[in-house]
């Protein structure tokens, strides 16, 4: 594998984004490096969705630019596996979890009932690969957190992505599933970029390279410069920073 | 007894038989698009696009045109207005919705006051009179039925998609806004079939509650729809018998039936919840 380091595949330079002159980002200058692992950790309020709507070019930086592989967020989106937290979804909607994988392979093209048998194929190998096969006929609302979240990750990989956006990823999920989830993404992370964003500093340490902390601020760190520190301390000594830096 | 008598005057009426051709074909468009409705959680918008349908209405009655014209042309526009309404602003979109649906019910009020010697039809049209569907009309229901079920079955999956979640269909480059507008479009032409059976005031509850109560038990999208296609099937002819029978308006009888039946049903499925 060719090493793309310091080739940085997603940019926000100097990036501002404010609701009604409100302002929820400022100054957001990162890069991130194709295969890198990124925990984005921040307060609620922080802009972590603001952020991820800016990634996905549902919203447009006020000043500054994000440039993914070289495109804009919204050429880039078919490189973009993008995983919503689970308990946005409608219960009641009535849908099987394999047909859910296999309509992210929609394009707008696609007319009348079925699809091509090779979907099928990738979409039921894909449930093998996240070891949730045997749940392939049941219904979305019926699984726990933690297979729900499978199935979306099996969903956003059906596109082969280069880079997986997870929105809140093991929010109400117990620690065992948390860890299986992030196992998970560990394993991905040998051919994709990860971006994950989450309010919560535990687990994630141990499987991230780089932590940015955000707080209508953000400051990025290698996990690996940092070492004989906890995440914990980065984290607090970040958001101190961030709070100080903000008149917080 | 009762049965054996209406059976030989369905024999014997034209009426009664365009009546249950047509319950049976307002059943099947109001199956399949009732079960988008419901699961788009979208029946407010319905019923904005229904009550507006008076305005074509009143004005077709005005200018001596056929009144199932002026729905079909109303109901269209009320879509598209509605869909743009929604897709553009964020802010009051319920409030725009509601003054296009009293607008719209206002327009045919008064263009009906305007049209000398208006009378029973203003009434057919609000309440639905389904002992009184034309042949005429009824090749115009046999029409739609079979234009709303092409497009349903060209765009199925890809409205599945902007139904279930619309962020992930943008993200995949589905073209969103064109097919809500297209769906709105369907649900605007199935309204206009439901109109003839129920009326306006009613629709909603025709174009919802057979979805509703099989969404109830179905676990997936199209079964969900077949089963709302035959509870419709069940409602609508046990309604025109009943009402037949006792000499009672059709179009009330019916969802009186659709209404106590999903009553029944959402306490049975709570209390099976509960139970589980």
């Amino acid at each position: 594998m060719t090493d793309k380091k310091n080739n940085p595949i997603i940019i926000l330079d100097m990036v501002d984004f404010s609701y009604n002159g409100e302002p929820v980002l400022e100054d957001i200058t990162i890069e991130i490096d194709s295969n890198d692992f990124v925990a984005i950790l921040g307060p609620n309020g922080a802009g972590k969705t603001t952020l991820i709507k800016l990634l996905l070019g549902f919203l447009k930086p006020g000043k500054g630019k994000i440039s993914i592989l070289g495109k804009t967020p919204i050429k880039a989106r078919k490189y973009i596996g993008y995983v919503p937290q689970y308990s946005t979804f409608d219960k009641d909607y009535p849908i099987h979890v394999i047909d859910i994988v296999k309509m992210n392979t929609l394009t707008a093209n696609s007319f009348f009932l079925s699809y091509k048998k090779e979907v099928t194929e990738t979409a039921f190998s894909l449930l093998e690969k996240l070891e949730i096969q045997t749940l392939a006929y049941r219904n979305f609302h019926e699984l726990s957190g933690g297979q729900k979240q499978r199935v979306l990750i099996a969903r956003a990989l059906i596109n082969e992505p280069k880079i997986l956006l997870l929105d809140e990823p093991t929010a109400s999920v117990d620690a065992t599933m948390e860890k299986d989830i992030y196992d998970t993404l560990k394993m991905l992370n040998e051919n994709t970029t990860i971006l994950l964003i989450t309010h919560d500093v535990g687990f994630v340490s141990s499987y991230v390279n780089k932590i940015c902390c955000l707080n209508r601020f953000a400051s990025m760190h290698s996990v690996a410069e940092l070492t004989g520190k906890s995440l914990f301390d980065i984290y607090s000594e970040s958001s101190k920073f961030l709070q100080h830096h903000c008149n917080l | 007894m009762i049965m054996a008598e209406l059976f030989s005057s369905i024999a014997t009426y034209t009426f009664l038989q365009n009546a249950i051709i047509a319950a049976v074909l307002a059943s099947i468009v109001c199956g399949i698009t009732g079960t988008f409705v419901v699961v788009k959680k979208i029946t407010f918008i319905s019923g904005g696009i229904a009550h507006a349908v008076l305005g074509g209405v009143g004005i077709a009655f005005y200018l001596s045109m056929p009144p199932i014209i002026g729905a079909f042309i109303f109901a269209i526009l009320a879509a598209i207005t509605i869909g743009l309404v929604k897709l553009k602003a964020n802010q009051h979109e319920n409030t725009v919705i509601s003054a296009l649906w009293a607008m719209g019910m206002a327009i045919g009020v008064i263009f009906m006051y305007l049209t000398p010697g208006y009378s029973t039809d203003l009434l057919s049209y609000l309440f639905g009179n389904i002992l009184m569907v034309s042949s005429t009309n009824l090749y115009i229901l046999a029409g739609l039925n079979v234009f709303i079920i092409l497009i349903v079955l060209v765009f199925y999956r890809q409205f599945v998609a902007i139904t279930y979640d619309e962020e992930q269909a943008r993200l995949r480059g589905l073209p969103v806004n064109f097919l809500y507008i297209l769906l709105l479009c369907i649900i605007a032409l199935t309204i206009v079939v439901l109109i003839q059976i129920v009326g306006i005031i009613l629709v909603i509850a025709l174009l919802s509650l057979p979805a509703a109560i099989a969404g109830l038990y179905t676990k997936t999208l199209h079964a969900m729809m077949f089963s709302a296609i035959g509870l419709g099937m069940v409602f609508t002819l046990s309604g025109i018998a009943i009402s037949f029978s006792l000499n009672i308006p059709t179009g009330a009888t019916i969802i009186i039936i659709c209404g106590l039946v999903f009553l029944i049903a959402i306490n049975i499925s709570r209390f099976i919840y509960k139970k589980n």
